[in-house]
Parts: C-alpha cells; structure tokens; sequence
C-alpha cells in the first residue's frame, strides 16, 4: 500500500515535471532574439519543425545519430575511451535494469513466462548489470575526485547524480546478499510454498539451503547428513527449484552475504533486511521524481539534442525553434566539463579570476539565468567579462558530448549580456572579429552600442579628452602615471620621442581620415608626447588609442627605436584596469 | 626530416579549414612532419588590448606544450605568429616577467625555459625546404597569372622580434610566389594592414583599409592577393563578399592562400586544397596551370 502510493506519487510528479520541463522550453528564452518570439509560435513551430523532419529522409540521420551518438555515444568514444567506458557501463547498466528488473511485472514478465528474479538467467544478469553501474560510478568517483581531471568541476548536481545512483545499487545489492542469508525471509517463502507439515521433512529443506543457498539457520550448523541433505534435495526439487538457482550466481549479493554471514541471524532478527528494501525502493522513487529537476534530466534532454541539433542550423530552420533548442540545450548539458577541457582561453583562468571564462559554468550560469533573470551588479560584470572573453574556435561546439551547439548559443546570448549595463572594454579589441563577420546576423540597430559605450567610459574618464582648449599646467606632471607605463622593459622607450612625427606619417589609420585630429583625437606622436609628459587622461582617453590596428608601422619606422605600438598596448591596459577599478 | 608541432590558432579549425588542409597537403609532400598538440590554446593576441600578463601567459603555455615535447612550433597564423615570437621574446630577456609567468604556468605542472623556435610557414617553406625543395615537387607551373602578394603585419614586423625578412623590401613570399611560375607584382600597399584587427570594432575604418588595398592591388594588374594568414584572409575573402553588398562595390580580387597557390602546382587536387571553401570563387585559378 505504502509502497503504490509512493510509486504513484512519485510517478506523477516526475511526469508533471517532464511536462513542466518541456514547457520551460518552449516558454522561456535566452539571448536577444529569443526575447520576440511568443510561446505560441514556438509551440506550433516546434510541432511543424518536428513532423516536417519526421517525414522527410532527415529521418535517416535521426535514426543513424540515435544508434551511434544516443545508444553508441560515439560522441563521448571520440574524447576519452575512460569516460565513455564509465559511462556505457553506468547507461546500459542502468537502462537493462530498469527494464528487466524494476519493470519486470510490465516488460521481462510477459516476455518469459518462467521469469523470476532468482533464477538464472536473469538473477545472473541482474548483477551483472548492477556490477556494471557500480563500476561506472567508481570510474565517475575516480575522475572527479582521485585522478581530477582538468577543469572538471563539481557541484552540487554532480554530487546528487553520483550519490542517488550509489545509494540505489549498493542498497539493492545489500538487500539481495542480506535476503539470501534472511532466515526469516526463508521461512515465509516456506510456509507460502513450501507446503511441508512433516517436521523431518522441514528439517531436511532448511539443511539443504543452509548447505547451499546460505540460509544462516538458528537451529542448523555445519554438519550435515548426505542422507538428509538428500532428502531436502528432493523437497526442493519439488517447491523450489522451478524458481531459485544457487545464489553463487547472484555474485554480488553472494559476496554480501558471504561477507555478512556471521552476523546473519542478528542483521535478520532486526530486520535490517526490511530497512533496505524501503532504502532501496524510496530512493528509486526519489530519484524517479526528482528526475526531471536533476542532471538525470540529461538522459532525455541529452538524446533531444543530439537528435536535434543533427538536422538544425541557423541558416535553415526557423529562429522560433532555434530559440526552444537553446533553452533546451540547457537541460541537455551534464557538467562534463569536456568544453572548458578543450577551450582556447581557458587558461585565462590562471590569470583572471572568474570561472564564466570557462563555458561549462557559463552553462551553469544561463541555466540559473534562463529561469531567473535578475542580476545582481558582480553577476552582471562577471558574466560579461566570460561571455566575452572568447575567440569563436569551435572547439566547444565540435567536442560537446551532448552534441550542443555552444557557438550559436554564444553568439545570441552574447549579445543580450553586452547590452547590458556596463560598459565592456574588451568589445574594443580582436575579441571582436567574429561579432564583425556576424554583424548582419545581429541587430543593426544594437550593433554599435556596446563599442560606444565602451569608448564613451574611456573617455568620460579623461576629462582633458573632452576639453581640447583647457590650459595644461605643466607642473607638477603625473609621475605616477610615467611609472606605471613600463610594464613591459620596452615601454619606458617613449622617453626618446623628439616629436618628428614618423609614427604618425606612417600610420595608416591617421592617413584614412581627411581631418584626423578631429577623428582620432590625438595621433600616435602626440600620445607619445603626452604619456612625456605625464598628461594621463589625453594618453589614456583618445579614440586613436583603440583605433590601432597594431601593425606596427609606427614602431619599425621609429627613428629613436620607440615601442610605439607597444606602449599604445600598454596605455589600453591601463585604461583597462582604470575602468575595471572603478 | 624536419617536425614540427603545428599551431592552428582559434580563427582557422573554425573558419579557414581550407589553410589546414592545404598547408597539410603541401607540407605532407614536402617531408614536412607535423605533429598536432591538442593541448594548445589560443596565442593570446585578442586580450593583448586588455590584459598583457593573460597575452604572455596564453601564448608561454604553448611555448610550454611544444618544448616539453622538443618540437618547434610551426604557425600558419600570423597573428598568432607575432604573439607567440613576442612572448617567446619577453620569455627570455624579461626575467622577472618569466618567473612570475612560470609560476602561473606550475599550476599545470609546466614551465617554459625558452629552448624551442617558432617559425612561419611561410619561412618554413623558404628556409628550411627551400626554393630548390620546393621546385623539386613542383609538377606544373602557372602562365601570365598576376599574384599580389600580402605580407601580413604581424610576421613582418616589429622585426627585431619577428626576424621575419627585411621590413621595408621583404623578398621572402614574393620568391616563394614566383616560384609557382606566377608573377609577383610590385605594389605600393603591399606592406600594409589588411584591415582585419579593427573589424568588429570599427567596422567602417576596417574596410575602408580592405578597400584601398584591394583598388591599389587590382590598379597595379593583380588576379589574385595571395596571403599566408587566416585574418588576412578571412578579410579579403569574408569581409571582401560582404562588402559587395555594404559598400555596393565590387573591386573583386579573390584571396588565395599560398598553400593552395602551392598545392595546385605540385599537383594536388584542389578539392584537397579546399579551393571550393573560398567564399569568393577561385576556382578560375586553375585556367592559368600550365598544361606540361
């Protein structure tokens, strides 16, 4: 009774959920693009996108990616055979347990009619299958924990998955290796099928299975008589055997109750054995409804997305679908960590501490963003320092297990967070090339606001910048300022600037505008006069500062051996670190 | 035989797979070894604007990769050429800069002492395979075909740290080119900024330099740019057919890049050349093969 009414429940709760879950695709959205598309119209898109590839010869490619990436996980093969083989073991362990064991009434009773859990094979194969998950999650403990691998990073989600499917194994493989010794249990299977009143007779049986079944009997030791053991043989040839093979074959619940036999009679008269099975049970109910809320989610969203993202792209299918697979994609990620194993920048991280440089906990962040979407200040500039600290490689994308396309994922919700509040200085470098090739995907109205802005802070900054007639005293000069341009041993090389204006004959962004000064602010000679002279904010504050393509013209045709490019390098850090200190 | 570890940068795996597989091809049969560290990382040239530490760090890591494997890096970018020259640079005469990036470095149980080379493919080609070398493998040759050859910023200059050739009369590439049988013309923007490092940030100004270089290079009787750098060429190729339709212009004067300049003569197919991955077609390149 107890245990429908929990299955039930349990049962519902997960199927709402999954409801629930395939609503929060279709219903939220990230990224800017996301942002005008209604639920309706993703719904009745999703539903002609789906039939549409159903019934067409994409079918093909779904089937083929469902048997190498879904059931082969080729995908995982192709990163690292340790993982894949953790988690094979833990995915097909799992799923034939699930169908032949936990829904044996439903799938393995109909198919067999002589099944029962005790005889072989299906007793054998239940603890195969069972040894199976557990090695996988020794494997899963072992990389996480032991061998650690790079940029594998745990959470909380990461810990549940593990323990949920720990605590269903092992307590399964207790209650099988405490049952088998269950004096108790033994005797209710007697009473029920045995159908012995004999007393002679009875005691024949239970020699037999204490012999070899591993029955630990209160009244029966070591010794015994062939003749009776004989004779128990019999019984049980007759009330048992149609059911039970030897328990040897139950290998791991075998080891248990090898292991646990000579505190078999007292474990039994406290009925540890009934504690496991609720144990057992309620986790499997636990993590049944929690499913659709935990990493275990994957092993719907994950096949989804495989499937979906095989037959999806940007320039073909509809931007309403595109905006519920992103939102989806989501739930399809399981925290491998295999994309910031391969990230371009990842390293960055040694440098900067911010862990949404890495795209594994940028996955992390837009889960929590896409169903809560207030920022708080630090979470805002994190983010937007992650989001775009990155050079559009692919190797996210090409790598992911799960099949996620991370690179379109990137490109709209970049956007949405560099609109956002503050200004992000790293749009004014070679971050940007990829957003520039892209620029007619994006929103031409946005396009330029974030460099503005970003721009706009520097020179907000730099008051001089702003006030071209204001008299400069020229003492006292910022030494201060002259000290810390000289990160580099060549910086400080703008101390030998006698102003002939090489550097900016030779430039070729001064020479495209027709009024440069007007343009530009300064030119590449009179930053290098200014940082002489100490006057920080015109060093700091011109547009010709982030206008320098870097080709170093200036600096080969230097006459006096200037770092010209290097310190117009050095004058952006510094503005850089001025913004971020404010 | 010469090895090398060969250095693909961010922008060619995702967008210009064509110079992977050209440059393979033609180092292939050219007894060139490549080995691929899947380790690597981006050179750090993008956050060399923000962050020059993160810049040197990100380039020293793959200093790193390579030397603990005794292999010269072999680079077919630029760009991640002169970062990778210039940390490898700071790396040995910056003591201070060194230990404190080695120290970042420890974490990953690595550390760079400065004991390998990074060189161009284009030098490569040229110094270590040799026009003679090349020659050797070269099967055809092209006729009348006019090559403007782009040099690229970032191997050229500052040229104390790049050792590149002479910065002001480079003969390097332009001998290179002519020995495929194609001329190499004289142009007077040959040296200059492709426009690449601006687009994304101001686009306008990006292209204005694209622009001038593509009117001045078809002006001097190019048929071609030929370049050696995926930024280069990803600007006269991408930001080139984009501008057709913003600019309502077209100079039309398709990119190749050298390794399927190379490739075509030494008989390789050009669907191994990538030559159909171009986004502007130059597929009529092959009009000016040679028949011998």
């Amino acid at each position: 009774m107890f245990y429908d009414i929990t299955l039930y429940v349990c049962l519902a709760i997960s199927g709402i959920g999954l409801l629930y879950k395939i609503f929060t695709w279709l219903h939220r959205g990230i990224g800017m693009k996301a942002a005008n598309i209604t639920t309706s119209t993703r719904i009745i898109a999703a539903i002609k996108g789906i039939l549409r590839t159903v019934f067409s010869a994409q079918i093909l490619t779904l089937i083929k990616v469902f048997i190498l990436d879904v059931l082969f996980q080729a995908r995982i093969l192709k990163e690292d055979f340790l993982r894949w083989l953790m988690h094979m073991f833990i995915f097909w362990g799992f799923m034939l347990l699930l169908l032949m064991h936990a829904m044996d009434g439903i799938i393995t009773q109909p198919l067999f009619p002589e099944y029962a859990s005790t005889l072989n094979p299906f007793m054998f194969l239940r603890d195969l299958f069972g040894f199976l998950v557990i090695i996988g999650i020794g494997i899963a403990v072992y990389r996480r924990f032991i061998l650690k691998v790079p940029r594998l990073k745990t959470n909380a989600i990461d810990h549940y998955a593990i323990i949920i499917l720990a605590v269903i194994m092992l307590s399964g493989i207790f209650l099988e290796g405490l049952k088998i010794t269950s004096y108790s249990r033994y005797q209710e299977m007697v009473d029920e099928y045995g159908g012995i009143d004999d007393e002679k007779e009875l005691e024949a049986l239970e020699t037999l299975w204490v012999a070899e079944f591993e029955v630990a009997s209160p009244r029966i030791r070591k010794t015994f008589d062939e003749e009776i053991l004989e004779m128990g043989r019999d019984l049980h040839q007759m009330s048992c055997a149609s059911c039970h093979s030897r328990p040897k074959w139950a290998f791991t619940g075998f080891a248990v109750a090898k292991i646990f036999k000579p505190f078999a009679l007292a474990l039994d008269r406290a009925n540890i054995r009934v504690f496991l099975w609720h144990i057992h049970f309620l986790a499997c109910f636990l993590g049944l409804a929690y499913l659709p809320f935990s990493k275990m989610f994957h092993i719907f969203a994950t096949p989804v997305s495989l499937l979906a993202n095989s037959v999806m792209n940007r320039e073909t299918s509809d931007p309403a679908n595109i905006a519920t697979k992103q939102v989806m994609e989501l739930d399809a990620c399981t925290h491998c960590c295999t994309c910031s194993l391969r990230c371009s920048v990842a390293v960055a991280l040694n440098k900067i501490d911010n862990v949404n440089i890495l795209p594994s906990e940028k996955m992390v962040f837009l889960k929590a963003y896409a169903a809560d979407k207030n920022l708080d200040d630090n979470a805002l500039k994190a983010i937007q320092e992650g989001i775009y600290l990155c050079t559009n490689c692919d190797r996210c994308t090409v790598v992911c297990p799960s099949g996620i396309n991370l690179r379109d994922l990137w490109l709209d919700v970049r956007e949405d967070f560099i609109q956002k509040g503050y200004p992000v200085l790293m749009t004014l470098s070679p971050f940007s090339f990829f957003r520039g090739l892209n620029k007619r995907d994006l929103d031409s109205e946005y396009y330029r606001q974030p460099l503005d802005q970003a721009q706009m802070a520097v020179a907000e900054k730099c008051e001089l910048i702003n006030k071209p007639d204001k008299v400069v005293p020229l003492t006292p000069m910022n030494t201060e300022f002259k000290e810390k341009v000289g990160l580099s041993s060549q910086a400080d090389t703008y101390t030998y600037c006698f102003s002939c204006e090489n550097c900016t004959t030779v430039c070729p962004v001064v020479e495209n505008f027709e009024n440069p000064q007007e343009s530009l602010d300064l030119l590449p000679h009179q930053i290098m006069r200014s940082v002489g002279l100490g006057l920080t904010d015109l060093a700091l504050g011109s547009k010709m500062l982030w206008n320098c393509l870097t080709c170093y013209q200036c600096q080969e045709h230097c006459p006096q051996g200037v770092k010209v490019t290097d310190i117009l390098y050095e004058l952006k850090n510094l503005a850089v670190k001025e913004i971020r200190v404010a | 035989m010469m090895k090398f570890a060969l250095y693909l940068g961010c922008n060619i795996p995702a967008r210009v797979q064509q110079y992977d597989m050209s440059a393979r091809a033609v180092l292939d049969m050219l007894d060139v070894e490549l080995v691929d560290i899947r380790e690597f990382n981006c050179c750090g040239y993008p956050i060399r604007n923000t962050d020059f530490e993160a810049f040197v760090l990100f380039s020293a890591r793959n200093l790193a990769l390579a030397e603990k494997q005794g292999l010269d890096i072999l680079t077919l970018c630029q760009c991640c050429f002169g970062s990778l020259k210039k940390a490898d640079h700071l790396m040995k005469e910056d003591t201070s800069l060194r230990d404190k990036i080695n120290a970042l470095l420890a974490k990953e149980g690595l550390s760079y002492n400065g004991s390998i080379e990074v060189k161009h493919f284009l030098s490569v080609l040229h110094k270590d395979v040799g026009i003679a070398g090349l020659k050797e493998k070269i099967v055809r040759g092209f006729k009348d075909l006019k090559i403007a050859t782009h040099y690229g910023c970032h191997t050229l200059r500052p040229s104390d740290i790049t050792q590149f050739d002479n910065p002001v009369a480079p003969v390097l590439f332009d001998q290179l080119v002519e020995a495929t049988g194609a001329k190499s013309i004289d142009w007077p923007l040959k040296l200059e900024c492709c426009g690449a490092p601006l687009l994304g940030v101001n686009d306008d100004l990006s292209m204005d330099l694209t622009e001038k270089k593509l009117i001045n290079g078809k002006q001097s009787g190019a048929d071609f740019l030929c370049v050696a750098c995926p930024y280069c060429h990803l600007q006269f190729d991408t930001v080139q057919s984009m501008m057709r339709s913003v600019r309502a212009m077209d100079h039309h004067l398709p990119s190749i890049l050298f390794s399927q300049l190379l490739g075509l003569v030494m008989g390789i197919d050009g669907k191994n050349l990538g030559i159909n991955m171009n986004q502007i077609d130059i597929g009529g390149m092959e009009a000016f093969l040679s028949q011998e």
